[in-house]
């Protein structure tokens, strides 16, 4: 088997993070900043997304297919969204 | 190597692992991988499901921005934050549950699988209070949703409760699935099948358990937080 063990340390730092990361997107989101409270919040979310998914899911240590599995899988997701936005923004008569 | 070598090769394999390894595979790494991106392939098969759905709250929130934050208004930021605590807490004790399958460590394998659903099960206490509140305040989308609370935003703020409910209900429809599932692990932890050789079953329940926590990642924030500065 070639399994990864995961140091403890990296688990704690980790759920560390995400709490900390919690902790400043609910902060952040007390601040007006306009269209950037979403990128904050949208940006936090994405780096707490992916430390779940490398360390607690295991992804970093496993092999090439699957990370390909993974990113097809929110890339997917990434070119439905793109492409309802540009046709929202997009329509004049609405 | 020759046929028979390779042959001979499996046949020794197979003795060993015998009990662990599935009559399909020729060893317990290749069966580790294919259990690995089947459980992928499944959870990729939900990020599309789920996508869907944030993908009609973005559109939604994009049309209706002003009603959108007033409605995001009435949910309650403290309890939300205790949940996703609760929830990164649940990650961390899945993921402990595994390590300890990794190194044989039988006892701790099923104190942090106990703990996992414990906490899971917080995680819907705490849903539940917030849902009852929501009934009480008539935000609940329907013949009593208190569309005047909300002026002339009253019918947009109706599609952001219904968005509410429908991604925070199938999030926590996930999560009951997963303590269902937890059970049924704990049971066989506790029989000690889950060995450092072998131990997909458990490894899978925690993708999937990873998985909604990932997914409260993101509804947190877009649900909870969007309307606090305003």
């Amino acid at each position: 088997m070639n399994t990864h063990v995961v140091p403890l340390k990296i688990y704690i730092a980790i759920f560390l993070a995400l709490l900390v990361g919690t902790g400043v997107t609910v902060a952040a989101a007390y601040v007006d900043m306009g269209a950037l409270n979403t990128v904050v919040a949208l940006s936090i979310a994405v780096v707490k997304a992916l430390l779940v998914i490398l360390y607690f899911m295991h992804v970093r240590y496993s092999s090439r297919l699957t990370w390909v599995f993974v990113a097809a899988g929110f890339f997917w997701f990434l070119i439905l969204v793109a492409f309802t936005f540009a046709d929202y923004d997009t329509r004049g008569w609405s | 190597m020759s046929p028979s070598a390779a042959a001979s090769k499996h046949d020794a394999a197979s003795e060993h692992d015998s009990a662990l390894l599935a009559h399909h595979f020729d060893d317990l790494g290749q069966q580790h991988e294919a259990a690995q991106l089947g459980m992928w392939a499944f959870l990729v098969s939900e990020v599309m499901f789920f996508g869907g759905l944030f993908l009609v709250y973005a559109v939604y929130r994009n049309m209706y921005p002003s009603a959108f934050h007033a409605a995001s208004h009435e949910l309650d930021v403290v309890l939300g934050g205790i949940n996703t605590a609760v929830l990164i807490c649940s990650s961390l004790t899945m993921a402990l549950a595994i390590r300890a399958a990794q190194v044989g460590k039988q006892k701790s394998q099923v104190m942090h699988l106990v703990l996992t659903m414990v906490l899971g099960i917080a995680f819907l206490g705490i849903k539940a209070v917030e849902y009852s509140h929501k009934f009480e305040h008539h935000l609940v989308p329907g013949p009593t949703f208190d569309v005047a609370a909300f002026g002339a935003d009253g019918p947009q703020a109706r599609i952001f409760f219904s968005i509410y409910f429908a991604m925070t209900g199938l999030h926590a429809f996930h999560m009951i699935v997963g303590i269902g599932v937890m059970i049924w692990i704990t049971k066989r932890a506790a029989r000690g099948e889950f060995t450092p050789q072998q131990h997909n079953a458990l490894e899978m329940t925690g993708l999937y358990w990873h998985f909604v926590d990932v997914v409260w990642i993101f509804l947190f924030p877009m649900l909870y937080l969007l309307g606090r500065h305003a």
